[in-house]
């Protein structure tokens, strides 16, 4: 019970959670048919990004572009394993090299590089997903943090960052696919991800780590270390002189964010079947954090919903107005930006708080309702905390 | 500002570089694609090193517009113009419409429309600017991290209406006569005269701009504002007049990146978000606040890359020149010249 307190602030949290389940994991796979629910899963896997940012982004107030880097990390790895596992030397006898990727064929290299080797095993691959992402983000964060680098300066060094790896992978064709990416992946140990069957499969096993890594979140956010966090994004220096380590709490955070982009590459490279540098530079990356303002940077259910909205509005629309879409998304973008800063869930949240306003509920409950979001609160939170607790 | 003297090393040095006339014959050696560095003799790197260098001076001088730019926005009022691309790509397509024009109603003043064009570029460039920072930016000063989002939003409006106004594919203005074409004081040796013409083009808003800022009043209060906005406000400084002016100038100044690099490359609707990563890591790298400090890195990154690029195939240069600034930068995050003035 206490478990499900430090996870659902109010009862409304919860309900809205309950309905968010219902929605993803019953309502879409029943009403769509199985090429649309894969679209729902492949934008799912953004989620997973979306989560990362509502942590980074949204409750440390440290704005990364380059997420797109661990996403491509993360689906590169899964990408790679099963590169490997559709090109065995049978079903690629016709090749001057049998057993090796195509594209390596094509570019005249005769022998697997050595950092493909490992990712002949599933275990080592699988593992990769998470750790490579986060081993980088905390190489990546500790220097960075350490220096007290933040705010636009480590937007701007992660989104060079991103230039670099959709640019090296890009300029590599032999060793990455280059620009055409990763393609014609088969088979996850011997098993079709390519027919219905599958995909159903996968876009629950999407849905079931979302919804995992959304309570992860929504679990970090509640509890203390939560708290510090917001304090920290609000009153750096009072937390520091209170004897916490800054730039750790951030590091793990931007390492956590980075885990879960990896996971959601990862998914993503399942569902969609291949990877390629587009999803990696920039442009995708700055994508990602518009998901996040749109559906609100605070709320984690609200940033997994701006992934479906947005990419909904952006299949449905650019299908239909293929020019006027972009004006639409800068529009959108700004007004959010500028309007609505915390998103559809701040919205949500105000009318939410002007329905309680009017009830005769009083103030009391009020202050029930509205989590510690405030500065003054946060930094109450932090100096009630006794040192011993520091994360 | 950190001394004529220094103002003056940094101003000659591309200068000195293009005067250089090594006693060797200046002729690229015929070579295989990509030998091992130990295959050149000394004489066929210093040709190397001279040739690339000329085309990085483009390269360099349209990144320091980009970057003085920025510089005065980013480095001065702390805000992220992700659009700053876009308002380059406005200038070059200001440039290619007024080409268009002296074409169609006034051939005869065509040896000279280029000169104007570069005005007209900055003052359209720099309306739009003050335009923008009406409606948008001063609303967001005190969100540093939404001014990047929004600018963004900016950008892809500005990209799709370049789309659709100019259309999708890649357009050049027509040059004058007197820019084409190159000076070959020595057998071997060609350097070309628009590489010649941005490179001063860019020396002049530079000096114009550091004057404007050190020595005009405007500059003062500018100055005043950044270093301290409320007692700036006090002593009778209108800052949002001056947040709006130093917008419009930097937006302007992008304009005439914009028309220098019609003399270099083609625009199309994305020119401009290309050159967004290398400008930003020049103002980051050469220190937020330094104009100097741009000036030496946009030097650096564009003979980095120009050079690189010649011994590491494709993309291979520009990837091995953005890896070692960010390296550097998380190594030294204040840049090359950190501001000595702690600004709030």
């Amino acid at each position: 019970m206490i478990f499900f307190r430090t996870l659902f602030k109010t009862k409304g949290e919860a309900i809205s959670f309950a309905v968010f389940v219902a929605l993803i994991a019953i309502i879409l796979p029943l009403a769509l048919p199985i090429f649309r629910l894969n679209l729902v899963g492949k934008y799912l896997s953004y989620g997973f990004v979306a989560i990362g940012l509502v942590l980074l982004w949204g409750r440390c107030g440290i704005l990364s572009l380059g997420q797109g880097v661990f996403f491509g990390l993360g689906g590169y790895c899964m990408a790679m394993f099963l590169k490997l596992e559709a090109s065995d030397p049978v079903s690629t006898s016709i090749q001057t090299t049998p057993g090796i990727p195509d594209f390596m064929d094509w570019n005249q290299i005769t022998q697997l590089p050595w950092f493909w080797e490992p990712f002949k095993s599933f275990t080592f691959a699988s593992c990769a997903v998470f750790l490579l992402p986060g081993l980088i983000a905390f190489i990546i964060g500790w220097a960075m943090f350490r220096r007290r680098v933040g705010g636009v300066y480590f937007a701007i060094i992660t989104q060079a960052i991103a230039l670099i790896l959709s640019l090296g992978i890009d300029g590599n064709q032999g060793f990455t696919g280059g620009r055409n990416g990763i393609t014609d992946l088969k088979t996850l140990l011997g098993w079709d991800i390519r027919t219905t069957g599958a995909q159903y499969t996968l876009y629950f096993l999407c849905v079931f780590l979302l919804l995992a890594s959304a309570l992860l979140a929504k679990y970090i956010i509640n509890t203390r270390f939560g708290r510090v966090l917001m304090a920290m994004r609000d009153r750096e220096d009072r937390v520091r002189f209170s004897g916490y380590d800054v730039a750790m709490c951030r590091t793990f955070v931007f390492a956590l964010a980075a885990m879960l982009s990896g996971l959601g590459g990862a998914l993503f490279v399942l569902q969609v079947g291949f990877m390629s540098p587009s999803l990696v530079g920039i442009i995708p990356s700055i994508e990602m954090v518009i998901f996040t303002a749109v559906g609100g940077r605070l709320s984690v259910i609200g940033a997994i919903l701006g992934c479906l909205i947005v990419n909904f509005g952006k299949t449905a629309f650019s299908e239909a107005y293929p020019d006027a879409w972009l004006y639409l998304m800068g529009g959108t973008f700004i007004a959010v930006v500028m309007f609505f800063p915390d998103g559809l869930a701040g919205i949500l949240d105000k009318s939410g708080t002007l329905k309680a306003k009017l009830s005769t509920l009083g103030t009391g409950l009020m202050k029930k309702l509205k989590p510690a979001e405030s500065a003054e609160k946060a930094s109450a939170a932090v100096a009630e905390i006794p040192k011993t607790a520091e994360p | 500002m950190q001394g004529a003297a220094e103002t003056l090393f940094f101003l000659s040095a591309p200068l000195s570089f293009c005067s250089a006339r090594p006693s060797g014959a200046l002729t690229l050696p015929h070579i295989q694609l990509s030998p091992p560095m130990e295959s050149y003799s000394w004489e066929d790197l210093q040709n190397i090193f001279l040739m690339q260098g000329f085309a990085g001076i483009s390269l360099f001088s349209v990144l320091l517009l980009m970057g003085l730019g920025l510089a005065v926005i980013f480095g001065q009022m702390g805000v992220i113009n992700m659009a700053h691309g876009e308002f380059m790509a406005l200038g070059a397509y200001t440039v290619y419409l007024c080409s268009t024009l002296t074409a169609e109603y006034a051939p005869s003043f065509g040896p000279y429309y280029f000169v104007v064009a570069i005005f007209i570029a900055f003052i359209v460039c720099a309306l739009v600017g003050a335009a923008v920072e009406w409606l948008m930016i001063r609303r967001l000063y005190h969100r540093p991290l939404d001014t990047l989002l929004a600018t963004w939003g900016l950008s892809l409006i500005m990209q799709q209406t370049f789309r659709s106004t100019f259309g999708a594919r890649e357009v050049t203005p027509t040059l004058p006569e007197w820019l084409m074409g190159s000076y070959s004081p020595k057998e071997g040796l060609d350097i070309p005269i628009n590489g010649m013409f941005v490179l001063g083009l860019a020396i002049a808003v530079s000096f114009a701009l550091l004057l404007f800022m050190y020595k005009s009043s405007f500059g003062l209060r500018l100055r005043a504002t950044v270093q301290n906005r409320k007692m700036s406000g006090a002593v009778g400084i209108n800052t949002n007049s001056v947040d709006r002016l130093a917008f419009a100038l930097g937006c302007g100044i992008a304009g005439i990146a914009g028309a220098a690099f019609t003399t270099i490359g083609s625009t199309g609707p994305d020119s401009g978000s290309r050159y967004i990563v290398d400008a930003f890591l020049v103002v980051v790298f050469g220190g937020a606040a330094s104009l100097m400090g741009s000036l030496a890195s946009a030097f650096g990154i564009a003979q980095a890359q120009s050079i690189l690029e010649f011994f590491l195939e494709g993309t291979k240069g520009k990837v091995a020149t953005l890896l070692v600034i960010v390296v550097a930068l998380m190594i030294r995050p204040q840049g090359l010249f950190p501001s000595k003035v702690r600004a709030h």
